[in-house]
């Protein structure tokens, strides 16, 4: 016993260590050894983000140096604070709460003592730098903004949060990222790949030369240039058209489904966000509950579309063979709907309409009596509306239309199930609804939707997914969702009685935009006046009506179509038609010649409409000077 | 006795295994001192130049051994002891002071470190006073001489103040069980350590509620089959409760912070992990820095020279007493393992030796050489690799230091020497 006791222990502990040992090494060894090792200190080389063009090459975006003073509190000898703090624009007792900051942080490490100085204050500053010990200037890169539009679709960057470093590992702290719109979504490919340097350090973390002598280092890869299919002159133009108005524009390339601008109004210049005062101007945009100018409307204002909404069900009756062109329905200054005959409304003037005048003179009574011989066909109601439905989700309408672009809104195209909910199975039939007909009551659509609708039609029953990227580092962009062809379940020779009554709108005596028409240019279009609630108090209130209109041009060969919506801009000739109507001459033609509708349109602010509901007192909508 | 037969004697499988640590701790001497400036490994300037010297220097009194009488060990052993002790002694008057221990003697060139060949002393002694013909160690007289033999280098050591190289001397208890000391004084003794360590993780309370439980059992159990008699066991349990009373007295006024920091990060008495984490890393620096060392080795190890955090030198003393942490990194658990395999197989091979001297003086000193090393090594790879509280020893033969490789080598070579000449004893 006493012979093997002390052979027995030392087996015993040789056992004991060597599991120990390969707990330590072989189970809890983490092969991301080289980032957690103390030892290795890896330093980033942040390449260049990429520029972004327009669509014809010129600039929007591009960088700029900004300049960090940084200080290493170890190294700081006595210095004059009154001059420097002069110089960097700091008081005093921040001055010396950021040194104690960087203390306590690390004394053998540059923490940042005054972020992005501007380049005149660094040029005053460089030529002192050697009086302060401890401190040195480190350059890092800003977005620069070569446009005051286009915030929205350019959207902006900023540091990463916590929460991108967890979701992405390929972030580091303090790393810039895209936050929103095209640097959010093109990110990747603005980036660039950093490069890494490792170096090896000793316990005092100082550094004692390359690790591996450099082998594992890599390059920096810039990030690539992209060009994007807005076109900075009319994205300009058209926000300059929405100062003191809100809503949304959004203009289509029809034939090839390129968004050429992307416009919400109220907007921000870009250069807001960017540099010193970043945070608290986004504060100040973030926070403006009122106009929020930081909601891109364009994508995300879902509203009833109005009368545009016509012609798709004009679109329906027809390839449904329940109406022709030639038919007509007789408006009683509005129609007659239900069991007790209850009268709904028509602001055309009344008559016999057809297709073609019930388009331009967006009479409500046409399309009701288009929308009950489409129910009529079908015996069961569900199934017109299953029909009905899947017409209209044909255009885009009702889902996201899977955009390069924040996702926006679904907008609603309600169908059977949803009216059941309301109304209980097979309790309603088609008089219950009947305002969707002419783009009131339950659908909704956001401006993007409209637009690409518009471009449907344009393009006689078919569309490209809407898109923000053209060309990355000059090569066309080959992604098939959005170089593909989306057909509607419109036949194409329906579309030819619905463009006619759309260019009309611009043509004929009593169109609804026949003031509006481009010398030269043959243009569809269709108005839409939205009735609009909102609750004051707790008090349903009506307001003054949106303003909404589509257009397309030339009609031959479509080369823009857009959506306008103006909030409490009245009857869609107003605001939204007049936008419209420059909108597309700027394009088509290069620039204005109508002067005084130009100048109507850049003075005429709706700010007097818009502190209505805010100003407490009763108010009059929908007034008729303007 | 010729020098060929000598030769053939030699246990050469020892000799190997004692180079082989040799030589592996010397690589890691090298790399985790080597730095940009300095080229030729013979620069005795540096540590692993120096190291290099002290090891050709070791084959002096290797060669002197086998050149000698090996029954002058025994014969001197006495002689030998005194004069260690004595210059423990002189240490006070004269000694050089380093890290707060007065534990050098200054030769110039070189600082000598008299505990590290006290062992040797210490080792002979016991051995002579053991084999002595009318010593038993059944006797408590007997039992006490031979624990004061052991007891007075501690003390002076202890005194410098090195208790972490006194406590080493603890390890020669080992020969007295060996030699016939009952086993209950070693089971008193782990029942003590072991009622110390649970109150220090659980409480007074609930130690004294297993003690209660354990003899209530023991004596349930015990009465069914025999006869006991209660008196041993009621003892037994009070002084037991005693001990774990007075643990927190002894923890809170006899130990130091530093002590007290080390058992609390050993035991994990802190229960808060954000707490826990930075005891690691400030008080437990050394173990925290070392485990992670040698975590970061894997399997396989980075390479000779390419340890990362070796070369950024944030595991202290890492050429001494952390030297296991280099071999750690560098050659990853394949480097570690052979380590605790060479370790185990000496010790191993040195008990079979120890058993088959016929000479009880050859086997006692043997036995004191293997409690010795396995003391050494069992504190300090357990420390580094944090199984146990942190111990300032070195790891035998491969950390740095002169003093500590000539003390090994005696120890180790006196008794291949005594081996070697184990059939010609009565020559």
């Amino acid at each position: 016993m006493k012979k093997v006791l002390l052979s027995s222990i030392v087996i015993l502990i040789g056992i004991t260590f060597i599991g120990r040992l390969s707990f330590l090494q072989v189970f809890s060894f983490s092969p991301n050894q080289i980032l957690e090792d103390p030892a290795i200190k890896t330093l980033y080389d942040f390449p260049e983000r990429g520029y972004i063009y327009d669509r014809n090459g010129e600039l929007l975006v591009a960088n700029q140096a900004a300049y960090d003073v940084m200080v290493i509190p170890r190294d700081v000898k006595p210095l004059d604070t009154l001059e420097f703090c002069n110089l960097v624009g700091l008081n005093k007792d921040k001055f010396l709460s950021n040194l104690k900051k960087a203390k306590v942080y690390s004394p053998r490490l540059p923490s940042v003592m005054v972020s992005q100085l501007s380049k005149e204050d660094y040029a005053r500053l460089q030529e002192k730098m050697r009086k302060y010990a401890g401190f040195y200037i480190q350059k890092r890169s800003l977005r620069y903004y070569d446009t005051k539009g286009a915030a929205n679709a350019l959207g902006y960057i900023s540091e990463v949060t916590p929460a991108d470093l967890r979701k992405n590992p390929y972030y580091e702290q303090g790393e810039l990222k895209g936050k929103t719109g095209v640097e959010k979504y093109y990110e990747n490919i603005l980036r660039g790949t950093k490069g890494v340097k490792y170096i090896q350090k000793d316990r005092f973390n100082r550094d004692i030369g390359p690790y591996k002598g450099g082998a594992l280092d890599t390059l920096p890869k810039p990030g690539k240039e992209i060009y994007l299919t807005i076109d900075k002159k009319l994205q300009e133009y058209g926000e300059k058209l929405m100062k003191g108005k809100r809503g949304g524009i959004v203009a289509l390339d029809p034939s090839s489904g390129e968004i050429l601008s992307l416009i919400s109004g109220p907007t921000y210049d870009p250069a807001l966000l960017v540099g010193r005062e970043r945070s608290a101007n986004y504060n100040k945009l973030y926070y403006d509950s009122i106009a929020k100018p930081t909601w891109d409307r364009s994508l995300e204002a879902q509203e009833s579309p109005g009368s545009p909404f016509k012609v798709i069900n004009a679109l329906i009756g027809l390839q449904e063979n329940v109406i022709t062109p030639k038919e007509k329905i007789r408006c009683y200054n509005g129609f007659y709907v239900g069991k007790k005959r209850t009268k709904r409304g028509c602001h055309c003037g009344g008559g016999l309409r057809d297709m073609n005048s019930g388009i331009y003179q967006s009479c409500n009574a046409y399309f009701a009596g288009t929308f009950k011989k489409i129910f009529d066909k079908y015996n069961k109601t569900d199934d017109a509306m299953d029909v009905w439905k899947k017409h209209v989700q044909s255009f885009g309408l009702g889902d996201y239309l899977g955009t390069d672009l924040p996702a926006g809104r679904r907008g609603r195209i309600p169908g059977k199930e949803y009216y059941d909910r309301i109304y209980g199975d097979n309790r309603w039939t088609w008089s219950y609804i009947v305002s969707i007909s002419f783009g009131q009551g339950e659908v909704a659509t956001t401006p993007i939707q409209l637009a690409n609708m518009t471009a449907a039609i344009a393009n006689k029953g078919f569309y490209y997914t809407p898109h923000i990227l053209k060309k990355i580092e000059g090569k066309p962009i080959t992604d098939p969702k959005y170089t593909q062809r989306k057909y509607t379940t419109i036949d194409r020779e329906n579309f030819v009685p619905i463009i006619e009554g759309m260019q009309n709108v611009y043509n004929k005596k009593g169109g609804t935009a026949h003031w509006l028409g481009v010398p030269g240019i043959n243009i569809a279009g269709k108005t839409g006046t939205v009735e609009n609630f909102t609750r004051i108090n707790g008090v349903r209130t009506q307001l003054t009506d949106h303003s909404m209109f589509i257009a397309f041009a030339p009609i031959e060969n479509p080369k823009i179509a857009l959506a306008i919506f103006i909030e409490h801009g009245y009857y869609g000739g107003r605001y939204a038609g007049h936008i419209a109507s420059l909108m597309i001459e700027k394009y088509l033609k290069g620039e204005i010649t109508r002067k005084d509708l130009e100048k109507k349109m850049l003075e005429k602010t709706l700010e007097k409409e818009y502190a209505k509901p805010y100003s407490g007192e009763p108010f009059i909508i929908n007034e008729k000077s303007w | 006795m010729s020098s060929k037969t000598l030769l053939k004697r030699i246990d050469w499988l020892t000799v190997i295994i004692h180079f082989a640590l040799v030589g592996i701790g010397w690589l890691g001497i090298y790399s985790s001192t080597l730095s940009e400036e300095s080229y030729s490994i013979f620069d005795f300037s540096t540590y692993y130049g120096k190291q290099l010297f002290f090891i050709c220097a070791s084959f002096v009194p290797i060669i002197f051994i086998f050149a000698t009488e090996a029954n002058l060990f025994e014969r001197f052993s006495s002689l030998i002891y005194v004069t260690s002790l004595l210059l423990l002694l002189g240490l006070f008057p004269f000694g050089k002071t380093i890290a707060g221990a007065t534990s050098w003697y200054n030769l110039g060139f070189f600082n000598l470190q008299p505990s590290e060949l006290v062992k040797v002393a210490t080792a002979l002694a016991l051995a002579k006073y053991l084999s002595d013909i009318q010593t038993d160690v059944k006797k408590r007289k007997d039992q006490l001489y031979a624990f004061l033999i052991i007891l007075a280098p501690i003390i002076l050591i202890v005194l410098q103040p090195d208790p972490g190289s006194g406590i080493v001397f603890f390890a020669l208890t080992f020969v007295l069980f060996r030699e016939g000391l009952p086993l209950y004084y070693l089971a008193i003794g782990l029942i003590i350590l072991l009622i110390f360590v649970a109150t220090l993780k659980y409480g007074t309370i609930w130690v004294v509620i297993g003690i209660s439980i354990l003899t209530a059992l023991f004596y349930l159990t015990k009465r069914a089959s025999f006869k006991v008699s209660t008196i041993p066991i009621i003892l037994f349990f009070i002084t037991s409760i005693l001990i774990s009373i007075s643990v927190k007295f002894v923890f809170d006024s006899v130990f130091e912070q530093h002590h007290r920091d080390r058992f609390s990060l050993w035991l994990r008495l802190e229960k808060d992990p954000k707490k826990l984490e930075k005891i690691r890393k400030t008080i437990g620096y050394n173990t925290y820095q070392s485990e992670k060392a040698i975590e970061s080795g894997g399997a396989f190890g980075k390479g000779f020279l390419q340890g990362t955090r070796t070369k950024g030198d944030f595991v202290p003393e890492q050429h001494s007493d952390y030297i296991f942490t280099t071999i750690g990194e560098e050659w990853g658990f394949v480097g570690t393992a052979t380590v605790v395999l060479l370790f185990s197989i000496l010790l191993l091979r040195l008990i079979f030796i120890a058993e088959r001297q016929k000479n009880p003086f050859s086997r006692i000193y043997g036995y004191g050489v293997i409690s010795i090393i396995f003391v050494h090594y069992l504190i300090n790879i357990g420390m580094v690799i944090g199984l146990l509280p942190t111990i300032g020893i070195p790891l035998p033969l491969m950390s740095y230091g002169g003093s500590n490789l000539l003390g090994f080598t005696l120890l180790l070579f006196i008794f291949l020497k005594l081996d070697a000449n184990r059939l010609k004893e009565w020559d």
